[in-house]
């Protein structure tokens, strides 16, 4: 018995496996999606929160299940075993373990309680950026209503500020879910949520859509690029300055005839400083800087486009992009045009 | 058989005579034998949960990798749908279902359920309900609006055609058979008692039994409002849930979760009775604090109905609505972790004889835990908007409703079958099976909970290359496919034994409740005279503890002590199957469901004209 004891201490020994969560929590980090990287406060509060209860309960299972492993080894039938003694209860034990989970409880209410009111609302510091987020089945629209900059799929935000988000749906309930600097919040049509995060370096944080959407929910991806503060209001500045365009060269002036011609891109994208004006799909005024298309599906490259283009539902299914007739000309000079608009 | 059988008088004139045959086909279709009925249930939701595992197997296999092909965005997206609704409603709480209507009456010494023909009508709901739901994949309409069927996306703009419907009004036809049921375990338990058998004497089976039915019967009417408004929204265009109507589609959540969390219980309390048959009987010691037991099981029924927003953590509800919905999930972990501390002390100081039914029910107490655990993980709020629609949460139900509620059921499928079929299941064959389905299951799933937080969100067909969740989704599809391979031993074994298993005698696994005192398997009229309970475990204090033998006659005086059992009837099926013929004329033809409804009137008042009928059984012969 005191043997067998022993035998259950080394295997349940917490050295190696505490070392092996925590090499498995490094492993995890590596992922870019991955909650265990967080970049700012708000991930950062939640994983502290995740950790506590994590460890809390591998604690219990390791003595729990070690208690049981042993409980099932040591009172095996054996030949001739005696009918067992009939226990029929103990209150002294039901009081025991009754009080101690209570206790554990506290251990991870208390946190969870303040941490649920402080995440509710942002730190009350007046240099923030404001951003009014849409989701649409199945892509994201960023508004700056400060800045007057309207963009898709790819939120760019100021290094080490407060980031405002207010929460709006067009269509059906998505829900808006960065891992390394929030977590999600749902985008409710007819209702206003709002969450806040901080992005504490400059990077590309993966996003995507976490509630069931239709039929390319797996596809609302989307991106938050943060910058530090001057190349942010660079990009900033460059967006708002656009001008009337003027193509630099036919193939651009033909992309751009196709793009405004009836029946065609304009009825439902808006690109500043054309005719297009139209407020059904992604905002382009900026694509060419843009680093992927389709939200987030594939990187923005000029093959990738073209076969976009030529048959939208067949890389997202459900895309609400009509499959256009447009000839090869046709995709070689709009994509011509996309990628003049920087 | 020395049995003495004569017709009763039918007093009045019916519509429909009673049906005569005591075998054959329409012997089972009109059958008001809880036993049989009990035994239909298990055969069609052991069927059905064939159904969604091969759903699931499609879902793996399309998760392999992230550039598979197997199945489209729409089909994968039904494929989840239609496998987390056959495993909810038409596998796991009819298998439930199974044992409370085989067993039940057994366990408390009475002769049947308190309504046999009610009984017969929500088996028929449930089966006509089950190909009702399951219709869309024959007419190319599955529905793909997951399992809680969140507005707006439920609203015709966004799921035209009739793939929502058959969900939605598949899901009431089944409600009103599982709401019959309740209503009927409920008067049993609380009516049928064999003398003596205080409630606190009950089997902790017919306890969780009791319980779950008071909670399908609260829980099963919010659900039912909420999708007859969808019902109205999407055949008459009202307004219950549309956006352009100014409508809060979050209304859909509250009605949906406060049937969802009782839900979970629904499915989970019947496997904890089980478990607590079956470890004291392979312990050979009673249930560790009976009492204790019970009161944690009515308390988690209590607790279940104010934990509801919990799955609503991200809708925005405020920090002041979530802190309570955590602190009071957080206050459930309570009775459940006090169950799991008796189930160990119930093995402490026993005799434990592993034999396949407490393997099954050891693997329960372990993954029970986890999945306990995992669930204490999410009930805090900030923590939980990381977990919310990932892996995790997947992780975490599956170790509830598989290693909990599908490994209790297993165990029970092993314990009682030789008292239904008098064989037992082949032993060898049930340890092979076990280690499948502990090994694929763990395999299958444990990877979930590292998927959920490296970002995988759920009921996505296909994910980022660049995510680095390709190894684990590898793992957790050939983990599904061990499983697969554990579940199809099974259903060898049941082949193999049904005909050749060894006969188990009486008492095989030397047990401790009433339905052990009968023969394998039981006669139709259950207990020849009625035991007068004087303790818990009344059978292994017979043999053990020389508490008298006492018993009264099981028929009234009147009856020179014959037993009544009533007659067949055609009227349960044809109801039931009049209401479905309503489901579909309210899909199809506005003609067909206005004829529906008429029948189904007339079906009523056929039933309930029929007459008495049945036959009077005088068992005094017998050899028992």
């Amino acid at each position: 018995m005191v043997r067998s004891g022993n035998k259950l201490k080394r295997i349940f020994s917490i050295v190696p496996l505490a070392s092996a969560v925590a090499w498995a929590q490094g492993a995890f980090a590596q992922a870019p999606q991955s909650v265990f990287a967080p970049a700012g406060p708000v991930a950062q509060t939640q994983l502290n929160l995740l950790s506590l209860t994590l460890w809390i309960a591998i604690g219990i299972f390791v003595v729990v299940g070690s208690i049981l492993l042993y409980t099932v080894i040591r009172f095996r039938a054996r030949p001739g075993d005696p009918i067992p003694k009939q226990i029929q209860g103990n209150t002294t034990l039901e009081v025991i373990w009754t009080v101690i989970p209570i206790i554990i409880l506290i251990v991870i209410a208390v946190p969870t309680v303040r941490d649920a009111f402080g995440l509710a609302s942002p730190p009350p510091v007046d240099d923030v950026l404001n951003v009014r987020v849409i989701g649409y089945q199945w892509w994201w629209a960023f508004e700056y209503p400060d800045l007057g900059i309207v963009t898709a799929n790819e939120l760019r935000v100021p290094v080490g500020k407060v980031v405002n988000l207010t929460l709006e749906s067009n269509d059906v309930i998505h829900s808006f879910w960065v891992p390394r600097l929030a977590g999600k919040m749902d985008v409710i049509p007819n209702r206003v949520n709002t969450m806040w995060f901080v992005a504490e370096e400059a990077g590309i944080y993966y996003g995507q859509c976490a509630e069931f959407c239709g039929t390319s929910h797996a596809n609302m991806r989307f991106r938050v690029i943060a910058q530090p503060e001057n190349e942010f209001h660079a990009w900033v500045e460059g967006r708002r300055a656009v001008e009337a365009f003027s193509p630099a060269n036919d193939l651009v002036a033909r992309g751009q005839a196709i793009f405004e011609s009836t029946g065609t891109c304009f009825a439902c994208h808006n690109v500043d400083g054309t005719a297009a004006n139209g407020q059904v799909g992604p905002d382009l005024t900026d694509f060419a800087s843009r680093t992927t298309i389709a939200a987030g599906l594939l990187a923005n490259t000029p093959e990738n486009l073209a076969r976009w283009l030529r048959d939208p539902q067949a890389v997202k299914p459900g895309a609400l992009m009509p499959r256009l007739p447009l000839s090869d000309d046709d995709i070689q000079a709009l994509t011509a045009f996309l990628y003049s608009l920087e | 058989m020395a049995t003495v059988q004569e017709s009763f008088p039918t007093q009045r004139a019916a519509i429909l005579p009673r049906p005569k045959s005591t075998t054959g086909f329409w012997s089972w279709v009109t059958t008001v034998d809880h036993k049989r009925i009990g035994i239909m249930y298990a055969v069609t939701a052991i069927f059905f949960f064939l159904v969604g595992g091969i759903e699931a197997l499609i879902i793996r296999l399309q998760l392999f990798s992230p550039d598979m092909n197997v199945v489209s965005a729409d089909v994968f997206n039904q494929l989840f749908t239609m496998h987390g609704t056959t495993m909810v409603f038409l596998a796991v709480m009819p298998l439930s279902a199974a044992f409370f209507n085989y067993l039940l009456p057994l366990m408390l010494g009475a002769r049947d359920v308190a309504f046999p023909r009610l009984n017969a009508f929500s088996y028929w709901l449930f089966l006509f309900g089950g190909i009702f739901i399951n219709t869309g994949w024959f007419v190319n309409a599955a529905p793909a609006v997951g399992w809680f069927g969140y507005a707006n996306l439920t609203s015709p703009a966004y799921t035209p055609g009739l793939a929502t419907d058959f969900w939605n009004i598949g899901l009431q036809i089944l409600g009103i058979g599982t709401l019959v049921s309740a209503f009927n375990f409920i008067v049993t338990i609380i009516n049928m008692r064999a003398p003596g058998m205080t409630l606190m004497k009950m089997p902790v089976f017919a306890w969780t039994t009791l319980v779950t039915s008071f909670l399908i019967i609260f829980a099963f009417p919010s659900v039912t409002v909420g999708m007859i408004l969808l019902t109205f929204d999407r055949l008459f265009n009202a307004n219950f849930f549309e956006v352009a109507a100014n409508a809060d589609v979050v209304l859909w959540q509250h009605l949906f979760w406060i049937f969802g969390h009782p839900e979970v219980y629904i499915l989970i309390l019947p496997a904890m009775g089980i478990v607590s048959e079956v470890l004291p009987t392979f312990a050979r010691k009673p249930l560790f604090g009976y009492s204790v037991m019970v009161f944690s099981t009515i308390l988690i029924g209590f607790l279940g109905f104010a934990v509801w927003s919990h799955h609503m953590f991200t809708v925005g509800m405020g920090p002041v609505v979530n802190s309570i919905f955590s602190l009071a999930t957080m206050a459930i972990a309570i009775p459940t972790g006090v169950k799991i501390f008796n189930w160990i002390s119930t093995l402490w100081g026993g005799s434990i004889r592993f034999k396949a039914p407490l393997l099954f029910a050891l693997g329960f107490v372990w993954m029970f835990m986890i999945g306990g655990l995992s669930g204490v993980m999410h009930s805090s709020a900030p923590s939980n908007a990381q977990q919310q629609d990932t892996y995790f949460v997947v992780a975490h139900f599956h170790y509830v409703l598989i290693g909990g509620a599908i490994f209790a059921l297993f165990a029970g499928l092993y314990y009682w079958f030789p008292k239904v079929t008098g064989r037992l299941m082949n032993e060898k064959i049930g340890v092979v099976n076990f280690v499948l389905m502990f090994i694929g299951f763990n395999v299958t799933f444990f990877p979930m909970h590292f998927l959920g937080l490296m970002g995988m969100p759920r009921r996505i067909y296909t994910y980022d290359p660049a995510l680095g969740l390709q190894f684990w989704n590898q793992v957790s599809t050939i983990g599904s496919f061990i499983l697969a391979a554990g579940v199809a031993v099974y259903l060898y074994n049941l082949a193999v034994s049904l005909k050749k298993g060894e006969l188990a005698g009486e008492d095989p696994w030397d047990a401790r409740t009433l339905e052990w005192m009968l023969p394998n398997p039981p006669p139709v009229y259950n207990f020849a005279r009625i035991p007068v309970v004087s303790a818990r475990d009344e059978f292994w204090a017979r043999k053990y503890e020389g508490a008298p033998a006492k018993e009264v006659a099981a028929g009234s005086e009147d009856e020179e002590d014959g037993i009544h059992l009533p007659g067949n009837s055609y009227f349960p099926i044809i109801m039931a199957g009049m209401i479905t013929l309503f489901g579909y004329g309210l899909l199809y033809s506005g003609a067909l469901a206005v004829a529906a409804i008429i029948l189904t009137i007339l079906s009523a008042m056929g039933w309930a004209f029929e007459g008495v009928g049945g036959t009077i059984i005088y068992p005094k012969g017998d050899a028992e």
